[in-house]
């Protein structure tokens, strides 16, 4: 960390926060949350402690890291009225780049995703392109899956194998404890090398690729992801969506959480003067957006999606049918985080099966009634 | 999907840029719809194609998509728009020399070339007319096959473009206007759209509908059910296109982004989902 930030790097990563894992500027290594395991399942996130020493024994949180490359609020220019015309100019661009400090497979691909969506060749978004340029990316194998895990069931995990410029796995056997770190890229291997860390054994490798399959093994929700574009084709009509509705809140917490989710409000700010004379500037600014809002799709000024049914239906097939169409890709990396943050516990695996008629793995939903995130 | 490490170039301008229009002309068309004539400021945006959209931008008041009307020389840009909201209210209140920002053109094309030396019928429901004109303009120059322009609207006081129905009609093209209810001036066709083709009862091998939902759904049965393949039946959908470039999300209509797939859309790809209440 200190060697990124030396680089001229803001370096970015978990940290232990009111009692959760969030993202955030990081000064040394002391800040990563330590000794740190994390209880995952429908409506249901508690942290934990205890005395391994574990770097990253932890599952991530809601947050993730599309808050650095997309945030949640930014202004998008401003308009200034001229005589005669109007001058438009942009927010100065970030001063240094990104380096994100262990960021899990499902999370790696969320950033790959939304670069699909985002930067578009037809219209790339400057400013999100401007902050994601050269982000350097420290992933970690993740040892031990969450019960929400479903990664390896929509394609990854849960170690990551492309998209990253180191890749740490943390083990710990008879040998010891340790971090294996592997090079992603030419300056993540310039990295490793200016650290002068003891280079690994076979074993070491070894050890580090069984962490990850028996994370592998130990993943609690299975789902034929490739094969639910087809499969959730045809059920507009099924009764499942009803069930849904009565105990989906309509809330939103699902999008706010996923990490693709890249619906937004473009909206323009005129601010008073203070001398009472015309407005001369515009601010015009993007927040996320959720399709659960009621206004979110409109048709001649009336809701589109009126009913709890049809947005909890755009959510779910969005995200595991029809992204593919739009992006070329799945919109869903199987992170759980929607069925964690879920207050109604509402799980997307069990959702999913039930609609596509598939054998699944995942517990009924609200299994754990009476608890809240 | 491209590696993480790799750089990102910013090779295109802003897409949310909005770029100085000033208004050279307004064109009253009926009690509340009008044509704005705009020309760039400094530089034009890139030429629409007929069907496409552009979003309009008025300091203070807001943004909303228009479909282009027609295009002029010099980058003139044609928008004709009713008062419906503030920012469209804005527009047909605007005076000569007021300036506006444009983005755009956005979105899909009425696929003209596909209609080369076919049978088309065009059907247009009140304010429809105006994206399709550019392509009733591009159909009748290049005197493909039969052109039928089918032509719906409430009132006669609302009927748009009457100069454009003489010219398309001299032209070569079959054109028909009908109201939904008459008044005492009017001595032409009452009922729909849909209703006009139906009782002209012949095949078209294309077709073009744009209009209310209910029209259009209503307008492509009726042109399938006198032999057209549904691939050959094309429609405008809209719904908020807030952002024009398919990064807000608000216009998804199942696997379409509507401001990116669309608004020009395949009936065959549509049909379905316009059937599902809430999609």
């Amino acid at each position: 960390m200190q060697a990124l930030a030396a680089d001229g790097y803001r370096v970015v990563g978990p940290v232990e926060r009111d009692g959760v894992i969030a993202y955030a500027d990081l000064g040394s290594g002391d800040d990563l949350p330590t000794s740190v395991t994390v209880e995952q399942s429908p409506g249901r996130w508690r942290l934990h402690h205890d005395d391994s020493g574990h770097r990253f024994g932890w599952t991530p949180g809601a947050d993730s890291w599309k808050q650095f490359v997309y945030p949640a609020h930014q202004e998008v220019l401003r308009i200034r009225r001229t005589d005669g015309s109007f001058v438009v100019t942009s927010p100065p661009p970030a001063a240094q780049p990104l380096a994100f400090i262990g960021a899990r497979d499902c999370e790696v691909r969320a950033m790959a995703v939304l670069d699909r969506v985002v930067l578009d060749p037809l219209h790339p978004d400057p400013r999100y392109a401007q902050r994601r340029d050269g982000v350097f990316v420290v992933a970690v194998t993740c040892g031990v899956p969450a019960a929400t895990c479903w990664c390896t069931s929509m394609g990854g995990g849960p170690q990551p194998a492309a998209g990253f410029d180191v890749r740490l796995t943390e083990v710990h056997d008879a040998v010891g404890h340790r971090l294996v770190a592997e090079a992603g890229s030419d300056r993540g291997a310039e990295l490793l090398l200016r650290l002068e860390m003891g280079a690994a054994t076979t074993d070491d490798l070894a050890a580090a690729n069984g962490v990850a399959r028996a994370a592998a093994d130990g993943m609690p929700r299975r789902l034929d992801g490739a094969a639910l574009p087809a499969l959730l084709q045809g059920t507009d009509h099924h009764p499942n969506w009803e069930a849904v509705a009565e105990r989906c809140l309509s809330c939103g917490n699902c999008t706010m959480v996923c990490p693709t989710c890249f619906c937004s409000t473009f909206s323009d700010h005129t601010g008073l003067t203070d001398d009472g004379s015309a407005p001369i500037e515009t601010v015009r600014e993007q927040d996320w957006a959720s399709c659960f809002q009621l206004d979110h799709s409109t048709l001649g000024g009336h809701a589109v999606r009126a009913t709890t049914k049809a947005r909890y239906r755009q959510w779910l097939t969005h995200k595991l049918q029809t992204w593919t169409a739009q992006f070329g890709t799945t919109g869903c990396v199987g992170c759980g985080r929607c069925t964690t943050w879920c207050p109604a516990g509402i799980d997307i695996v069990h959702e999913a099966a039930v609609l596509a008629g598939l054998p699944t793995a995942a517990q009924p939903p609200n299994s754990q009634k009476g608890s809240s995130a | 999907m491209g590696s993480l490490a790799e750089p990102l170039p910013i090779t295109a301008p802003d897409p949310m840029q909005p770029t100085p229009y000033r208004v050279v002309a307004t064109h009253p068309e009926s009690a509340d719809v009008t044509t704005l004539s705009l020309v760039p400021v400094d530089a034009a945006l890139p030429v629409a194609l007929p069907g496409q959209f552009m979003t309009v931008w008025v300091f203070g008041v807001g943004e909303i998509p228009i479909s282009v009307s027609r295009m002029g020389v010099a980058g003139e840009v044609l928008l004709t728009v009713r008062t419906v909201g503030r920012t469209s209210a804005a527009m047909v209140g605007s005076a000569v020399g007021d300036v506006m920002g444009l983005r755009g053109p956005f979105g899909t094309a009425w696929p003209v070339a596909a209609a080369a030396g076919r049978d088309i019928v065009v059907m247009a429901g009140g304010l429809g007319i105006a994206p399709l004109r550019m392509a009733i303009d591009a159909l009748v120059a290049a005197q493909a096959g039969q052109v039928t322009v089918i032509l719906g609207t409430r009132e006669p006081a609302q009927l748009l473009f009457g100069a454009d129905l003489d010219r398309w009609r001299a032209a070569g093209a079959s054109v028909h206007v009908t109201v939904d209810a008459a008044d005492r001036t009017w001595n032409g066709a009452v009922g729909t759209a849909t209703a006009m083709l139906q009782r002209l009862g012949v095949h078209h091998d294309m077709a073009f509908v744009c209009g209310p939902e209910m029209m259009m759904t209503s307008g492509a049965r009726a042109v399938i059910a006198l032999g057209a393949q549904p691939h050959d039946v094309w429609v405008s959908l809209e719904r908020n296109m807030h952002c024009g470039i398919g990064h807000c999300g608000r216009c998804q209509l199942g696997p379409h982004l509507l401001c990116r797939d669309g608004a020009v859309v395949r009936w065959d790809t549509v049909d379905e989902l316009l059937e599902v209440r809430g999609r």
